[in-house]
């Protein structure tokens, strides 16, 4: 792999750019894998390089039926936190930001992570005592957040109206200072690119069609574009999806696919250098590099996978942005689209060995997929090269549901995102 | 943006006015007691979350406050159908 | 400065209407019927921007929707900034004052335009990948200075001060564009008595017509246009909309239509006039005549102002009578571009040339050019352009039939304009918004629908016709059929149209026009002029490994400008499929999803914001506390009165003045929030049993009982105290925030599993004003209010409600109590809610009685012990875990909700978290809600928490700090201490204790 540095470019640019290595490749797909990934998107591509790069495994595939991160890697907000308020969440989203932290520097692809902080608003007293209890337990679990009243907040961000002019007046905040925001599109290449340099093949255009299992085992994936691929272990990693997927194997999860809408502005000259989100007026908003506004719906209530929405949604999200912040009212939203999420009962993923023996599936990470994208390829990576659940997934198994041993994060995680 | 016909009302209304309550024909165990954990939690939380001809209830919750049951598609996301609690529709829809 | 670009006749511009505007602090002179960019053209202004990367000089390239450059910041005042303007679509009026949007220290002389040029060569597609991550700590840094640079224009600073509103409409057929098809359209659709809607984003009605010298039926077309609007006005069953953009079509055939209706006049427009009106139309049928928009050729330094797209010159001469130049080279691949050379023509100045990409054309628009002696150069194309801040020259050269190299000597043309055409793209935005995916038609190069689920029709421009006749033929068949289709006509007699027809020569696909050297060596060949996008930058992408079109569009950031790519895209998309080897049409295309052209958010927000964002809800007695200092809290849409602040008081010292009124006196609370549900049929009681855990069959007339209820999980997630007020009839409360989630659960239950059960139920919550007076002076006061109920502590025991008179009005009256002190809760007719408690307090005066807020009544209750659900509880808690076992009936004979759910494996676990009270060491401080607890503060972090504070007060009747929290195994643990841990490095200590901390046998509730 072709180090980047500036003065690469820079030695490039004197040839024209015509020298620059192609960042993955096409490979036609062996006839067997050690492992092989359903769906590369971003979670599936980091799994990917950390099965080669912390497990030595790299005989592995990721199938993709369209292409390599074209799924909620591209359709979503690019908000990464880690202030989840139960233990088991927690510790999962704060090992994906310990590894944000240091992911440009690793994968040698600036994936623009900018630790600009992220403020949770609060609009009631009951949100002020969730906040707190929000704060105090990530505080012991070594997380940083804080709460702050509605004066500092005001200073902090001059756009929001802290004043007592709104129908649900800004009681206070927390803020997670080390959450931010990253480049959405470059966390999939640069993973991707990683992860074919250690040898991995990643085949887009080649979808799933059928699982392949003898005796309760699963022994390879049937494709539309290649018909079977063999492969010891399978993991799925597939937002949107994943029913469809399990469907194949011959189960169910506790998982529905519902729309889930953003938008963003016309660029407009920097007014908001940090992420704003209230749960309670149902509303999110950042800016980003380029000048948008980027901001994030409401998700519908219905299964949809046509990846959009209803414009009710889009009606909601407006005009709780403008009830946020007034000054924005005569900036345009410029485009409006849709993802599918899958989404979990408890507002938690699912990490889990199935009742297919070998197969194992990542998913139900509702809206909030984007931020633990290096923490779940960690995570399902290690799951995948064990063969059973990592001890950060444990809780995450799909059996949770039957036990009642669930996650509850409707709180932390709600319109939030 | 969906328009549905409410059965109950007669008419097609906004979708503003209702809400989906999710899978249709989920029926509650007669004895739960004699229920699994893992068939109770069968019961609650999991799903067909079907990509195609989607049998889904509804609620009229700003209108007559009624349930009702709709074939959907969820990938075109037209309506097939619409037919009361407790009956089946009579034919089946094509699914896409 | 004289408008030396406008023609002294012809345009729809009004010359007797002159007006005056700003451009970058400079005044000049226009006309009615302007917009800003053809006033600007009028003056012979050439540079009205800074490209977004490379700060190259712009200028203006189009006259609508697709203008790429010409992005202003409009505004007069600071409240009334707008952004992004695009000067084509912005009609000029009388003061308006506009600024480009990028430009240091100004867009005629751009600092940045150095560093682009010098560091242009470094800044590829994808650069900053490479880049800005040694040493990680810089990344901050280098991000301010992008994000510095980034943007257009800027938002106001202030609340904004108009008005915006929404429309909601239903109609037969709704057509989008008034062009000739469009116009057709609603003419034939509206002869039939169909309701139509015509929308169109232009100023008028008219579109390609307004600048076109075709006839129709032997006349100007614009003396068509002009009877079929009047036509159309006459009919009050049609709606037309100018100045209103379709910017969505959602599912099941429903259009939102953006429509300024002051933009126009701007600043100037009358204090409370609505600035902008968002439809939201349901329509039956939906005919798009969106029409086609035209596609520029690449060629190297394509972006130098002067270069302008063919039908845009067009636009600016017959319509606006500006010509934006004097020289003209036009460069094209079709016919319809000759029009252009004609109408250049007509002013006087010159044509130097026609450069026409094919090897040979005969159609009559190229006759007639040759007729006019105007050269005409074959098989030829504009490769190149001389020129910085205007063209000079363009560099032609010949071409090979395939149009993928040069061939022969270069020729040198002297113009300042150049026009290109490279032939028509279809608008198919709209038809896309709903999933349907547009196809390639090589017949008519360019994109057109593809399938859909929508009641949709298309004609005209859309389908890749261009023709008048065939628009205007299309247009009306597709008004009939729409109309038709939703009930209407058939109409006998249709009018006839009578059109020339133009001959047209085949059009050749091109798109990059080939330089002397390879794409990567070449001069900058523009694809997307706002976001500097160049066939180099594509072709690199594609070398990278960026084959998707959809990687290609975000690896250059490709259509991701305020024009969407309208411009720019298909040449994208060609210029991808060209490298790669591929056809257009495997190579794809990406999706067009809302809007078409940006909207106000204040548009769609409309006038839910503020007061109106979502509705407020008072009680009967608001005006009284309102008079009354009451501060108020927001519970669900509630306004509940907070606390009754005397002046000069504390919080806490209100709190505990109106605490102790309670326990010594009497206090009145205003209860009316709480849910009130009304269950009546003879299946009621059975119907309670299984929705409440606890047992209801023996809950005979005049008593009440207090309820929880569970998910199916087994979790609490509501409760109430309802009452039996005859045999078949019951009254439920519920928590404020809860009530109208129960009533819909409980319907949900009735409707899908037990329709067997004769049950009714409705939400009387708005009925009944509740006021609740407590404390041990409630009965004496009660009983100066009421001669009919018998107030005899045996006769109307705790737990009872009996119906009678208070204050001379039918009231029940019910004693519960959630302070712990003897209460009755009062609830008569909301009409009467404010009378009634203003008696209570004229006559409680002896008593001095005293209103409390909720804050009182939650110290009031945790001093009891009682649980606030949402606040002590989250969705994770069993009864048992609340120490409440005693409000579950386990042997009741209907598996209750929630039994099985608190059976299973987990919920029943040992060490599970459970409800208890605790107390501070130190009885002055009041641990903080939300407060974790651990065994020992001293272990190293992560520590292993045990349970939060979900309340936490002081309580003035006990004289100390109360709380009650989470403690896993806590029922188990009474007297332990723990610790917790505070964000300051302090830590509390507390002792583990029942959660009823104050009269725990219920004897003050029994007196």
């Amino acid at each position: 792999m072709e180090k980047y540095s500036a003065l690469g470019l820079l030695k490039h640019s004197l040839s024209n750019h015509e020298n620059w290595p192609r960042l993955w490749h096409n490979p036609t797909p062996k006839k067997k894998y050690d492992i092989i990934i359903v769906g590369g998107g971003g979670h599936g591509l980091a799994t990917a390089y950390y099965l080669a790069k912390n497990h030595g495994i790299t005989n592995v595939a990721v199938l993709e039926k369209g292409w390599l991160g074209g799924g909620n890697t591209a359709r979503n907000t690019t908000i990464v936190r880690s202030n989840y308020l139960w233990d088991e969440s927690a510790r999962l989203y704060e090992h994906a930001l310990k590894l944000w932290e240091g992911l440009s520097q690793d994968l040698n692809y600036n994936v623009m992570f900018s630790q600009r902080g992220v403020y949770h608003l609060c609009h009631t007293l009951q949100d002020i005592r969730d906040n707190e209890r929000l704060v105090s337990a990530n505080r012991l679990n070594g997380i940083d957040n804080e709460m702050i009243d509605a004066e500092q907040l005001q200073r902090e961000i001059p756009l929001l109206d802290c004043s007592r002019n709104t129908r649900f007046p800004v009681l206070g905040a927390s803020v997670q200072r080390r959450a931010g925001n990253a480049r959405h599109d470059a966390v999939a290449w640069g993973y991707a690119r990683a992860a074919a340099a250690l040898g991995v093949d990643l085949i887009q255009q080649c979808e799933v069609v059928d699982m392949v299992i003898e005796n309760g085992a699963i022994t390879g994936v049937k494709t539309r574009q290649h018909g079977v691929i063999k492969a010891d272990r399978v993991g799925c990693v597939a937002a949107g999806n994943s029913g469809v997927l399990a469907k194949m194997a011959g189960f169910e999860l506790p998982v529905e696919s519902h729309p889930l809408q953003a938008l963003v502005s016309e660029p407009i000259k920097p007014v908001l250098d940090t992420v704003v989100m209230s749960n309670h007026v149902h509303g999110y908003m950042s800016q980003s590099d380029k000048g948008d506004l980027v901001i994030g719906a409401g998700i519908d209530s219905w299964v949809g996978y046509g990846q959009r929405g209803s414009y009710s949604i889009i009606e909601h999200t407006i005009q709780a942005i403008v009830e946020m912040f007034p000054a924005v009212s005569r900036v345009r939203m410029n485009r409006q689209w849709g993802g599918i999420v899958d989404t979990c009962p408890d507002a938690c993923p699912i990490i889990t060995a199935t009742p297919v023996r070998n197969l194992f599936f990542n998913c139900g990470w509702g809206t909030g997929g984007f931020k633990a994208t290096p923490g779940s390829g960690h995570v399902f990576a290690e799951t995948l090269a064990l063969g059973k659940a990592a001890p950060l997934a444990e809780p995450f198994s799909m059996f949770r549901f039957h036990s009642g041993a669930l996650i509850d994060e409707h709180g932390a995680a709600a319109v939030a995102h | 943006m969906l328009h549905i016909f409410c059965p109950h009302c007669g008419e097609y209304r906004e979708e503003e006015e209702f809400r989906c309550k999710g899978q249709a024909h989920i029926a509650r165990p007669l004895d739960p007691e004699a229920c699994s954990d893992e068939e109770w939690g069968h019961f609650m939380f999991f799903r067909q979350n079907t990509r195609g001809q989607h049998r889904e209830l509804w609620v009229h919750s700003t209108g007559c406050r009624k349930h009702f049951n709709v074939i959907r598609n969820t990938v075109t996301y037209e309506i097939e159908k619409v037919y009361l609690v407790g009956t089946k529709p009579e034919t089946e829809g094509a699914a896409s | 400065m004289s408008q030396t670009n406008r023609l002294s006749s012809g345009g729809l511009i009004d010359r007797r209407k002159p007006l005056s505007f700003q451009y970058n602090g400079k005044q000049y002179q226009g006309y009615e019927g302007d917009t800003l960019a053809s006033a600007l053209l009028a003056n012979g202004v050439d540079i009205i921007g800074r490209s977004f990367k490379y700060s190259r000089p712009r200028g203006i390239v189009a006259a609508g929707a697709e203008e790429p450059n010409a992005v202003m910041q409009i505004g007069a005042s600071e409240a009334t900034q707008i952004p992004n303007v695009r000067a084509t679509q912005q009609a000029l009026y009388e003061g308006l004052v506009s600024s480009a949007t990028n430009g240091w220290p100004n867009v005629d002389f751009d600092v940045m335009s150095y560093v682009g040029k010098i560091g242009g060569k470094m800044m590829p597609p994808g650069f900053y990948y490479k880049t800005f991550m040694w040493p990680q700590t810089m990344w901050p840094t280098y991000e301010k200075y992008i994000r510095k640079a980034a943007g257009l224009g800027r938002s106001s600073t202030m609340k904004d001060p108009d008005q915006y509103d929404t429309l909601n409409h239903h109609c037969d057929v709704m057509i989008v564009g008034a062009g000739p098809t469009g116009l057709a359209a609603a003419r034939a659709a509206a002869a039939t008595g169909a309701r139509v809607i015509i929308a169109d984003e232009q100023e008028m009605f008219g579109g390609s017509l307004l600048s076109s010298r075709e006839l129709i039926n032997g006349k100007p077309a614009i003396d068509w246009v002009r009877t079929v609007v009047d036509e159309l006005s006459a009919n009050p069953d049609v709606v037309m909309l100018p100045r209103s953009t379709v910017n969505g079509y959602h599912d099941h055939n429903f259009v939102t239509i953006h429509e300024r209706r002051a933009d126009h006049i701007g600043d100037r427009a009358p204090v409370g006039m609505t600035r902008q009106r968002m439809h939201r139309v349901r329509a039956h049928w939906v005919v798009l005549a969106t029409g086609a928009q035209e596609r520029p050729l690449v060629f190297a330094h394509n972006d130098v102002p002067g270069v302008m797209l063919a039908s845009a010159v067009t636009t600016y001469i017959e319509r606006f009578g500006v010509v934006p130049g004097n020289e003209l080279v036009l460069m094209t691949s079709n016919d319809d571009a000759y029009l252009t050379a004609l109408s250049w023509a007509s002013t006087g100045r010159k044509v130097v040339a026609v450069v026409d990409s094919r090897a040979k054309a005969d159609g009559d628009l190229v006759k007639q050019v040759i007729d006019k002696g105007i050269r005409v150069i074959f098989g030829s194309a504009v490769y190149d352009v001389d020129g910085g801040t205007r063209v000079k020259a363009a560099r032609i050269s010949g071409l090979t039939a395939d149009g993928k190299k040069l061939t022969g000597k270069s020729e040198t043309l002297s113009c300042d304009t150049i026009a290109s055409s490279g032939g028509w793209s279809p608008v198919v935005h709209l038809s896309c918004h709903t999933g349907s995916r547009p196809v390639w038609d090589d017949n008519i190069i360019g994109f057109v629908p593809g399938e859909t689920q929508q009641k949709q029709l298309i004609a005209g421009g859309i389908r890749g016709h261009y023709d008048l006749l065939d628009c205007l033929t299309e247009g009306m068949n597709c008004g009939y059929v729409a109309a038709e289709r939703s009930g209407y006509g058939p109409v006998g007699k249709r009018p006839e149209y009578k059109v020339a027809r133009i001959r047209r020569s085949p059009a050749m696909p091109l798109f990059l026009v080939p330089h002397l050297k390879p794409i990567s060596q070449a001069p900058k060949q523009f694809v997307d002029l706002q976001n500097d996008v160049t066939s180099a930058g594509i072709e690199l992408a594609t070398r990278e490994g960026f084959e998707s079109i959809e990687h290609v569009k975000r690896y250059t950031a490709m259509g991701f400008g305020t024009d969407q790519g309208k411009l720019g895209n298909i040449n994208g998309m060609a210029i991808t499929a060209q490298v790669l080897g591929k056809s257009i049409a495997e190579t794809g295309t990406t999706v067009f999803r809302p809007n078409y052209t940006p909207i106000t958010f204040g548009a769609i927000a409309g006038r839910n914001c503020g007061e109106l964002f979502d509705a407020k809800r008072y009680s009967a007695m608001q005006p009284w506390h309102e008079e009354n200092g009451a501060l108020f809290e927001d519970v669900g849409q509630w306004k509940r009165p907070w606390y009754f602040p005397k002046s000069g008081e504390t919080m806490q010292q209100s709190l505990n003045r109106e605490v102790l009124a309670v326990r010594n006196s009497v206090g009145i609370l205003d209860a009316s929030t709480l849910g009130k549900i009304d269950i009546q049929g003879k299946d009621a009681r059975e119907f309670l049993a299984r929705v409440y855990t606890n047992a209801w069959a023996k809950l005979g007339v005049g008593k009440c009982r207090y309820g929880l209820m569970c998910k199916e999980d087994g979790m609490v997630f509501d409760d109430g105290v309802t009452s039996c007020l005859a045999e078949n009839h019951f009254l439920m409360t519920t928590t404020t925030g809860g009530a109208a989630r129960v009533l819909e659960w409980l319907e949900l239950y009735h409707q899908t599993e037990w329709p067997e059960l004769e049950v009714y139920m409705t939400s009387v919550t708005d009925h009944w004003a509740t006021m609740t007076i407590s404390g041990p002076n409630s009965r004496k006061l009660l009983a100066q209010l009421t001669d009919d109920i018998d107030l005899d502590k045996d006769t109307f025991k705790f737990m009872d409600w009996r119906p009678g008179t208070v204050a001379g009005v039918p009231a029940r009256v019910f004693r519960i109590s959630f302070t712990g002190e003897l209460s009755y809760e009062i609830n008569v007719s909301a009409n009467h809610g404010l009378q009634v408690w203003k008696k209570l307090m004229e006559v409680g005066k002896q008593y001095d009685i005293t209103p409390y807020g909720t804050e009182t009544m939650h110290v009031l209750r945790a001093e009891k012990g009682f649980i606030i659900v949402g606040q002590d509880t989250d969705s994770t808690l069993t009864p048992y875990d609340l120490g409440m076992g005693w409000a579950v009936a386990p042997t009741k004979p209907f598996s209750f909700i929630g039994k099985r759910g608190m059976a299973r494996e987990d919920a029943v676990k040992p060490n599970r978290k459970q409800l208890v009270g605790l107390m501070a060491k130190k009885p002055d401080v009041v641990i903080p809600e939300g407060s974790q607890a651990v065994a020992n503060p001293n272990q190293p972090i992560p520590m292993t928490m045990l349970g939060h504070i979900t309340s936490s007060y002081y309580s003035a009747t006990l004289g100390r700090s109360i709380a009650m929290g989470l403690i896993r195994g806590g029922l188990d643990r009474m007297g332990e201490t723990v610790y917790y841990p505070q964000a300051d490095g302090s830590v509390i200590e507390a002792e583990i204790c029942s959660p009823v901390f104050y009269d725990p046998k219920g004897d003050r509730q029994n007196v």
